[in-house]
């Protein structure tokens, strides 16, 4: 199909690379340079969508960012995403893309009955209608609504493209590569600061590419061009195109994507999509131009009518006519560069200037052009359903209240200016209190509030000479503050058209007789009615108008919408704009994709995964691994076609009989050394540490200050003033910040040193009542009898030429010892405990077996320990110190930590010693009483004891002490389950702990 | 994102950071009576302050020290920062 708008000769498009592409499964042609947008609107495709709620249909309004109307699902490489500007989209070979928000088709669309239902959804119509009856809403409206609206579809494949994070540094970032961005930008390089120049679009120099200027000798294009070669040549500064700067966070932290790859067919091999920018940045300036403002007339959303800055760069920068009938609407001399553009291109438009008798150079040169000018002329309607055929137009009076006669022009697109909305959105994120400026009708930035100066048109300046006069300025000043150097570039001279002042007119008033829809916000379809609406039925506030009638929440954000809804309430409320204020911006400045925030952060990346020393081995041996914390630890170790539930079961009793071997080295471990360790100890733990022996370990609890209990372990006296702490996986981080916490700011006077060993030992549990005698054969040349190393007694001994360290503890109810040695030996001594364990019947445990032994014999872990529980509630009280303070002991006297029927840990049987109890169920009194039938207590672990052949759980119960024996039911309503129980005691295996010291 | 100047390494950005609760808070001393008032006080018991207020920062992934920032806790600028013995004078 023939590009029947293209231009011959105009626009930057490289007319060599012809590129294919589909819209709604219709194939086209562009070329390369070109916009998703440019190229439809070349081969004539105007209707690209339908609108949000009414389902009207919908054209191109804008050229780029601020685009409202022309999203798109697009198709890449196999993949989809949604919520797409046309406008912004580069073209690529083999582009796909289809219409959103309509069906069956954007040409037929079922939804578009809306727009004749339209008189019975107006502000509100969500609210008010959709709540009743109440069971309709989920049922009925939800699911219909869903289907209506949306703006595409999310894939809900996983993203295969890869996302990246970059963090910079630099003394000067710059937002925005037109006029004000290069000026500053090589200002400041000029003079050595480290400068970051970002600009969205492909292409740099901003409003320079599509205006009739001259800086230096050079046309504006040109300078431009100029200027970014030679700062993409210095080493000081780093030029981003395609990357949009959309978050001013504290702290001059700024936040950037660049869209690497979105122009690409294909993301090449080791390449990010996206890449998301975290720039902190010494000075920021930003020079993020300004939005055009359109003007608001009757079915001024027809597709054709478009902005005329657009309608500009759409001839200028893709060589593409919007139309070839144009009608340049406007209230001020910006509609008159698109007419001249038009007419060099042997188009003839028709200008409306809402002015009565303006005079500048460029209404002066459009008029010895011969074009066709009326002034003190409105267009008052677009007629044309799919794209615009004719206007109606009107003489309208001084006051701008009275129409003159209609008269219908016929034109196939309508361009319109209502004057310039200064980008004041990432100055306003910086905390800067804007203001408003009666000159342009609009908010600038005001004073600064972090290092932020916002230049050019984004700061309300019209003028070229005057944006690059104080760009120029500021990057010399902004620098020298920085780099204290003085190198100053001279300021080129500038050729611009004066421009005479805008008219404050902007809402064309309705004829009579005529309800047309007049509309603010072409993306959320809202319309004056609506705001007329919202104010009738008592909103006042901004921010409630806004979120009544969804004026600017659209994912374009109101850019073009928001100061006129905010000029139309302050028409009705007889006040001043600046008395109404304008609604918050927030980050992001426009969408960001999910997977650029996320980055590389994702699956098992989301955090790190650590590995033992031993974790080939287990690899190697079957091992099915389980997350605990950041560690992958064995759960169990498959042997043929068993399960979790066997394996872990067969493992557990050969600990019982025989003897089993566990991976600890996930334990944390922190080295405690200085005279005042043992006093950091009496402090923390809640027994005594003062007279622990050289030798010798101790289990110690510890509470945070309000009693519950924080952690639990062991401390090995290592010698005299060298203490080796372990502490739970999942509390060795939060410990050790504990210990410095206290040893820094509450205790700066002990003499104490404390620092993570949890990655410097690799660990490993021996226990069963075999253990000795393997350790023996491990450690010939040791005395690891009983007497040679009691129960909580330490030793160094000698693996084969290793160092170990051996401590006697065990927390399985069994005989059993804790072998350490430099992690790099880790795997030997796992190997050696294997192979000499063998004739033992050795079998490595995961942590399924462990987990089953220690309920088994009522030791208490993270379950019970789940921060919600003190030490008398895990039968722990034993270990509190009458004679000493410690940490958190004072709270231990709360009146509910004291109370006679507190809850403590049991044990659970089930009556019928089969059921498997569910962990989290509750128990209860009476398994029939009335709902909420009263809870007291619930199961924390439960496992398949291997000693007694029968299900085990441990439980924390509501005056537990007393419980012992009682017949309670255990109820998972999840589950579905009502189970009998006996309340037995924790200690199920080993109640009187012999074995262990044995 | 903060960027908090640790008074060990210089300035750095929040995430190396962890925070640590009010600066002003002291423990009471061990081994020393204390009304259940008083207790709870410590424990519990924090003002939401808006606006400056001294507060304690870990610089986790860092050299670990405590620190102490003087912060304000509406607009978030930080005025100075101290090592964890210095006093808030």
């Amino acid at each position: 199909m023939a590009q029947s708008f293209r231009l011959e000769n105009a626009g930057l498009i490289n007319r060599e690379k012809k590129i294919s592409f589909k819209f709604n499964g219709k194939t086209y042609y562009g070329y390369e340079g070109d916009t998703l947008a440019s190229a439809l609107i070349a081969n004539g495709v105007h209707l690209i969508g339908r609108s949000f709620k009414y389902h009207r249909p919908r054209g191109f309004f804008g050229a780029g960012v601020d685009e409202p109307y022309a999203i798109v699902q697009l198709y890449r490489n196999g993949e989809t995403e949604p919520n797409i500007k046309a406008t912004e989209q580069e073209l690529f070979e083999g582009l796909e893309a289809t219409s959103v928000n309509c069906w069956p088709s954007v040409n037929f669309d079922v939804g578009a009955i809306n727009n004749f239902l339209k008189i019975f959804l107006p502000a509100g119509f969500y609210y008010k209608t959709f709540m009743w009856p109440k069971s309709f809403w989920y049922k009925v409206y939800e699911p219909f609504i869903r289907k209506a609206a949306g703006l595409g579809v999310a894939s809900i494949k996983h993203d295969k493209e890869r996302y990246e994070h970059k963090y910079e540094y630099c003394d000067l970032l710059i937002a925005g590569s037109g006029p004000s961005g290069l000026a500053s930008a090589y200002a400041a390089a000029k003079n050595g600061a480290k400068v970051i120049l970002a600009e969205d679009k492909s292409r740099f120099g901003g409003s320079l590419l599509s205006s009739e200027v001259n800086i230096g000798n050079q046309t504006g294009k040109e300078w431009a061009d100029s200027i970014i070669s030679e700062l993409k040549e210095m080493p000081n500064v780093i030029v981003k195109n395609r990357s949009q700067v959309f978050g001013y966070y504290d702290h001059n932290m700024l936040v950037m994507t660049e869209r690497v790859s979105d122009h690409l067919p294909k993301t090449k091999k080791f390449h990010p999509k996206q890449r998301l920018w975290y720039i902190r940045s010494k000075e920021v300036i930003i020079s993020s131009g300004s939005i055009e403002r359109p003007l608001v007339f009757g079915n001024n959303d027809t597709p054709g009518v478009m902005l005329s800055s657009a309608a500009k760069e759409y001839l200028k920068v893709y060589g593409v006519l919007v139309g070839k009938k144009p009608l340049v609407f406007t209230n001020n001399d910006s509609g008159y560069e698109t007419a001249i553009e038009f007419i060099k291109n042997g188009i003839n438009p028709i200008v409306l200037d809402s002015r009565k008798d303006p005079k500048s150079e460029i209404i002066d040169e459009a008029k010895s052009l011969g074009i066709e000018i009326k002034f003190s002329y409105v267009v008052v309607a677009a007629h044309g359903y799919k794209k615009v055929k004719s206007a109606d137009v009107a003489k309208i009076s001084e006051d701008k209240e009275q129409l003159g006669d209609i008269e219908n022009i016929k034109c196939d697109c309508i361009c319109v200016s209502g004057f310039w909305t200064p980008t004041i959105h990432l100055a306003s994120q910086s905390g800067n209190k804007t203001k408003f400026n009666e000159n342009i009708d609009a908010f600038i930035p005001g004073k600064s509030k972090q290092n932020e100066k916002t230049l050019g048109s984004a700061n309300g300046i019209y003028t070229l000479e005057e944006t690059l006069k104080s760009s120029f300025e500021a990057g010399y000043e902004l620098s020298k503050k920085i780099t204290n150097n003085d190198n100053k570039v001279s300021f080129p001279n500038v050729v611009e058209k004066k421009s005479s002042v805008h008219d404050k007119f902007w809402c064309v008033p309705l004829p009579k007789g005529k309800n047309y829809k007049r509309f603010l916000d072409f993306q959320n379809d809202v319309a004056v009615s609506d705001i007329q609406i919202a104010i009738k039925e008592g909103y006042r506030s901004i921010e409630h108008v806004k979120r009544y009638t969804t004026l600017g929440m659209a994912t374009d954000q109101g850019k073009t919408s928001n100061l006129n809804g905010l000029q139309l309430v302050s028409k009705i409320e007889n006040k001043v704009v600046p008395a109404v204020g304008h609604t918050t911006f927030r980050p992001p400045y426009t969408p960001v994709s999910i997977g650029a925030i996320v980055g590389r952060e994702i699956g098992k990346h989301s955090k790190p995964t650590r590995k033992s020393p031993m974790h080939y081995w287990h690899e190697k041996n079957n091992a099915i691994f389980v997350d605990a914390g950041v560690w992958l630890r064995p759960r169990y170790y498959k042997q043929g076609d068993e399960n979790l539930f066997e394996a872990s079961k067969r493992e557990a009793k050969n600990v019982r009989t025989n003897v089993g071997v566990c991976d600890v080295t996930t334990l944390g471990k922190i080295d405690i050394k200085g005279p005042d360790a043992a006093e950091l100890l009496n402090r923390v733990y809640t027994n005594a540490w003062l007279k622990l022996p050289v030798g010798k370990a101790r289990y110690g609890v510890m509470l945070r200050e309000d009693g519950i209990v924080m952690d639990d372990g062991t401390t090995t006296r290592i010698s005299e003033n060298h203490y080796h702490m372990t502490t739970t996986t999942a509390q060795a981080a939060n410990v050790l910040s504990h210990l410095e916490y206290y040893l820094q700011v509450v205790w700066p006077d002990l003499n104490v040193n404390v620092v993570s060993t949890t990655e410097q030992w690799a660990g490993a549990a021996i226990a069963g009542p075999k253990s000795r005698d393997l350790l023996q054969k491990l450690f010939p040349k040791s005395n690891v009898s009983n007497e040679g190393l009691p129960f909580m007694g330490y030793m160094e001994g000698d693996l084969f030429g290793v160092k170990a360290r051996i401590f006697r503890i065990s927390f399985s109810g069994e005989l059993a010892y804790e072998v350490n040695v430099e992690s790099d030996y880790g795997n030997f001594m796992w190997e050696k405990i294997m192979e000499i364990g063998e004739e033992f019947k050795i079998q490595p445990y995961g942590t399924e077996a462990l987990s089953t032994l220690r309920i088994e014999m009522g030791h208490v872990a993270g379950s019970e320990l789940d921060g919600r529980t003190i030490p008398y509630d895990n039968s722990l009280e034993g270990l509190l110190s009458k004679k000493k303070d410690f940490i958190g002991k004072r709270s231990l006297s709360r009146e509910a930590f004291t109370a006679l029927d507190r809850q403590k840990v049991v044990g659970v049987v089930p009556l019928d010693k089969k059921t498997s109890i569910p962990e989290g169920s509750h128990l209860v009194k009476d398994s029939n009483a009335p709902l909420p039938n009263p809870k007291l207590g619930y199961i924390s672990a439960s496992c398949w004891s291997v000693e007694h052949d029968n299900p085990f759980s441990l439980a924390i119960l509501k005056d537990g002490k007393n419980m012992i024996g009682e017949k309670l039911f255990v109820m998972s309503p999840l589950k579905n389950k009502v189970i009998p129980v006996e309340i037995v005691s924790s200690h199920y295996v080993d109640p009187k702990g012999e074995r262990v010291r044995s | 994102m903060l960027h908090i100047k640790c008074p060990h390494c210089g300035m750095r950005s929040q995430n190396e950071f962890s925070y640590g609760g009010d600066a002003t808070v002291k423990r009471p001393e061990l081994n020393k009576e204390i009304s259940d008032q008083d207790w709870d006080n410590f424990v519990y018991n924090r003002k939401s302050l808006r606006g400056k207020h001294w507060e304690l920062w870990q610089h986790l992934s860092g050299c670990r020290q405590w620190i102490k920032v003087e912060r304000d806790t509406a607009t978030h600028e930080i005025f100075n920062t101290l090592k964890a013995n210095e006093d808030i004078s």
